[in-house]
């Protein structure tokens, strides 16, 4: 056949042809560019207008930037220093950066103790961040917040120690109990740790000096700690009140599932600011006469629930979106309510709910802010007060601002990362 | 199931309220009930004495009296004079004004930035991922105060744009941006304008009237009559004609530079606090829209693309009839909760002085009367109410668009 071939075709050829490269307009860089960055007269368009907000941004940035003045002591020297040209004064940075991290009325000699506190924050999250860590380590976890309460607020070692012991003991009991009921248990545990605080009270009264650190009252914490701490305190609490509500109102017990659904309603109905007004100015109203206790304190009760709202309907999506089955084999195993929701519902649903909390918690984070409306000197409270009415730094706006958002998006989107990263390990489903 | 856990009917015992799960519940709820009220009847008291206390009382008659400040922003009549229910409407619509102009401005934007997050152009794809995560990760609060300095510290005062040669001219003769505000054109209606008006509305109903006819006609008989070029001449025809038939009725009223030595006068006047609040929300909150619009469209599965298109509708049918239905679907529950967001967010507007509810009602109304549970009760319920509206329409629309499976 091919010799047939051979004699009807003038010419055929016997061997292969080697391998061209691709026209270089179709390789690497070239490639890639004509793709993604000239893709059509839209493309370009676009990639030329971008270009161009680029070059408007960084020209209007970068020299204010790098023409920056660090090392004066106010903003007459700064402009006196920059003489007309373009440039930062970030000296009010390094002159007053104690205030906008720790607050204007901490005393100066015991920074170190809330940045101690700080530091061993990512030590004591660490575990419940990252499961692959040892579970021992969550033993600290569970010491952290006696200790940061000892170091940032100060005062004798033995308030933390008491209130320690007062959980320990509420354990134990707890513990001893809750194979004969939860209820009886928890109810038992609380009603121990109680006892023992109260006793606790009277060793606290005897020695107010053991091992003690200077108290620093509530109303002169400011500046980013303050953010930091109503952001970590609230959060954690209205974990569990979150939990407990979205339950009350999966409840098929018609009273406690309206109380809850009234309660989230209403609180994710009003604006933060309006709760954190009645935080100000309404609750002493409704507390017995003569309890003052300070505003740091009420304000955390309301962003709290104010948290909790939100993390309940979180976590009710979460409860929700479980196959009916696994309440059902819950059932049929024998488990009452407590146990088949702490031993298969809760750790399910949690999961799914994960990115969600992260969700209320950056939100949370970012709402902290709002407690300088309310005069509380945050860090947007402390650079619209005490530093831009200042004399020395009336003006310079630009340099707070930015320190500002830098601070605030570090953490928001290192958490963000954090919930999707964590997304992705949590991922059972592989299809 | 439960008959035959159950022990068999007989004598009730008190035991069995706490270890039988029939009534098990009950004694749980009449617990919380008993709760409930207890705590309920202890802050009351504790109120009541606490008011007896201060000589208080609890009554809405401040509502009445005269207010006794100044408001600058308002769409009402208001002065001084006016009562604190009157400062407190005034807060509604202002409240209502800026979320409205939020919402759409941050809707827009979002729509665009959530688009041009999936472009194929890698350069613009992440511009638009700094975007969204620049503005997403910093609080709304500190926004809202960075433009509202932009306006108070950049732009020049409104003194630059006075006198016969001014610093600073008017941008195409009627816009002027000072310190204080933008001052814009308003219009004037002569006799007649109204009818312009009337007809503009008139035609915009035809036009959506003509869309829907030709809809439902492409879907009954499959004609396809043109859209795009039709819509507009319905828009903008008649209210052309009327305009110049009725010889131009309705003229702009430009803000004046030499009407007055110390301010621009004529106009209307945006306060510095209203646009950094719009400005500031709309930016803040289209970062979020354009979160949910790409999620939006990246959950439409890539099958319905290449399904309608293999049926041989052209790109832009294939969105319009396949891709944004089934889009719209999965953004606009969580687009009205941004809406919700932005509404309760502007009561952030006490922070830069506007006067929106907040602001008066739970500003300067609470601190002048010292009424405030009365003012915050009022200030909350406002709120509910809005919240409560815009999650019933919400439900409304989820039940209408919720797949109907089996």
């Amino acid at each position: 056949m091919s010799d047939t071939h051979a004699h009807s075709v003038a010419y055929v050829r016997e061997t292969q042809l080697p391998q061209q490269p691709p026209p270089t307009i179709e390789t690497g860089a070239v490639k890639w560019v004509r793709q993604n960055l000239f893709n059509g007269p839209w493309g370009s368009l676009l990639t030329l207008v971008s270009l161009y907000v680029i070059y408007l941004i960084l020209a209007g940035s970068l020299p204010w930037l790098l023409n920056g003045v660090w090392t004066t002591s106010n903003i007459r020297e700064c402009r006196e220093v920059l003489d007309g040209a373009t440039g930062g004064c970030f000296s009010v940075l390094s002159e007053r950066w104690n205030q906008l991290l720790f607050g204007i009325a901490y005393p100066s000699d015991q920074y170190w103790r809330p940045t101690v506190a700080f530091v061993l924050l990512i030590a004591a999250l660490a575990p419940v961040l990252f499961m692959h860590l040892p579970r021992k380590l969550l033993i600290f976890t569970g010491l952290y917040p006696f200790i940061a309460f000892w170091l940032i607020w100060g005062g004798t070692i033995m308030v933390p120690i008491v209130a320690l012991i007062g959980v320990g003991v509420g354990y134990a009991v707890y513990n001893r109990y809750v194979a004969d009921s939860f209820a009886m248990g928890f109810f038992g545990g609380v009603a121990a740790a109680m006892v023992t605080w109260w006793l606790g009270g009277f060793v606290i009264g005897a020695m107010p000096g053991f091992i003690a650190l200077e108290a620093v009252p509530s109303r002169d914490m400011g500046g980013f700690m303050l953010n930091m701490i109503l952001g970590v305190v609230c959060v954690s609490l209205s974990l569990p009140l979150g939990i407990m509500l979205a339950l009350g109102r999966q409840s098929s017990m018609p009273i406690i599932k309206w109380i809850c659904v009234v309660f989230i309603e209403f609180i994710r109905g009003v604006p933060l600011i309006t709760l954190l007004f009645v935080a100000n100015v309404v609750l002493a109203y409704f507390l017995p006469p003569g309890t003052n206790f300070d505003l740091i304190l009420r304000v955390i009760i309301m962003i709290t629930m104010f948290a909790a709202a939100y993390i309940a309907e979180v976590i009710r999506g979460g409860l929700a979106a479980l196959p009916r089955g696994q309440y059902e084999a819950a059932d049929s195993l024998g488990l009452d309510y407590a146990q088949s929701m702490r031993l298969i519902i809760l750790p399910q649903a949690l999961k799914i709910s994960i990115p969600g909390i992260v969700n209320v918690a950056v939100g949370l984070f970012k709402d902290t802010t709002l407690v300088s409306v309310i005069s509380m000197f945050d860090l947007v409270g402390m650079i619209r007060g005490p530093i831009l009415a200042s004399t020395d730094w009336n003006g310079v706006y630009w340099e707070l601002w930015l320190f500002a958002s830098m601070l605030f998006f570090v953490v928001c989107y290192g958490i963000s990362q954090y919930s999707q990263w964590l997304e992705r390990q949590l991922a059972t489903d592989h299809r | 199931m439960t008959t035959l856990t159950d022990p068999p009917q007989g004598s009730f015992k008190v035991s069995m309220l706490l270890n039988d799960t029939r009534y098990r519940s009950y004694t749980f709820q009449f617990i919380a009930l008993i709760l409930l009220i207890a705590a309920f009847a202890y802050l009351g008291s504790n109120l009541a004495y606490n008011l007896a206390e201060a000589g208080l009382n609890i009554s809405y008659g401040f509502l009445g009296e005269p207010a006794g400040y100044d408001i600058n922003q308002r769409l009402i009549e208001y002065t001084s004079q006016s009562s604190h229910w009157d400062a407190t409407i005034v807060g509604v619509l202002n409240t209502l004004l800026v979320a409205f102009l939020a919402c759409v401005t941050a809707t827009i934007l979002g729509v665009i930035a959530g688009v041009l997050r999936l472009s194929n152009n890698w350069l613009i794809s992440k511009l638009m991922s700094i975007y969204v995560e620049a503005f997403r990760n910093v609080p709304v609060l500190i926004w809202i105060i960075i433009i509202f300095t932009v306006i108070t510290a950049v732009l020049p005062g409104a003194r630059a744009y006075l006198g016969e040669d001014p610093d600073v001219d008017l941008t195409l003769g009627m816009f002027a941006f000072t310190n204080r505000g933008i001052y814009i054109p308003a219009p004037v209606l002569g006799s007649g304008g109204m009818a312009v008006v009337v007809i503009l509305l008139a035609s915009i109903m035809a036009m959506f009237a003509y869309r829907s006819y030709a809809k439902k006609l492409l879907f009954n008989t499959g004609r396809l009559l043109p859209m795009a070029w039709p819509s507009v001449a319905i828009l903008i025809l008649p209210a052309v004609i009327a305009f110049y038939v009725l010889g131009q009725p309705i003229t702009l009223d430009t803000p004046d530079p030499l009407a007055n030595r110390f301010n621009l006068r004529g106009g209307i006047q945006i306060g510095a606090p209203l646009i950094a609040l719009w400005f500031a929300l709309a930016i803040y909150t289209g970062a979020f829209i354009a979160e949910n619009v790409r999620a939006g469209i990246q959950a439409v599965s890539k099958g319905q693309t290449e399904a309608a298109a293999s049926l041989g509708l052209r790109p832009n049918r294939v969105m319009n009839l396949v891709v944004l239905p089934q889009a719209l679907r999965v953004i606009i529950p969580p687009l009205i909760s941004q809406y919700l967001n932005i509404t309760k967010n502007s009561s952030l507007a006490i922070a830069v002085g506007y006067a929106d509810i907040t602001a008066t009602l739970g500003g300067i109304t609470l601190n002048q009367t010292g009424r405030a549970i009365e003012s915050v009760l009022l200030l909350m319920l406002f709120y509910l109410v809005i919240s409560l509206s815009i999650s019933t329409v919400m439900n409304l629309y989820n039940r209408a668009v919720s797949l109907k499976e089996r």
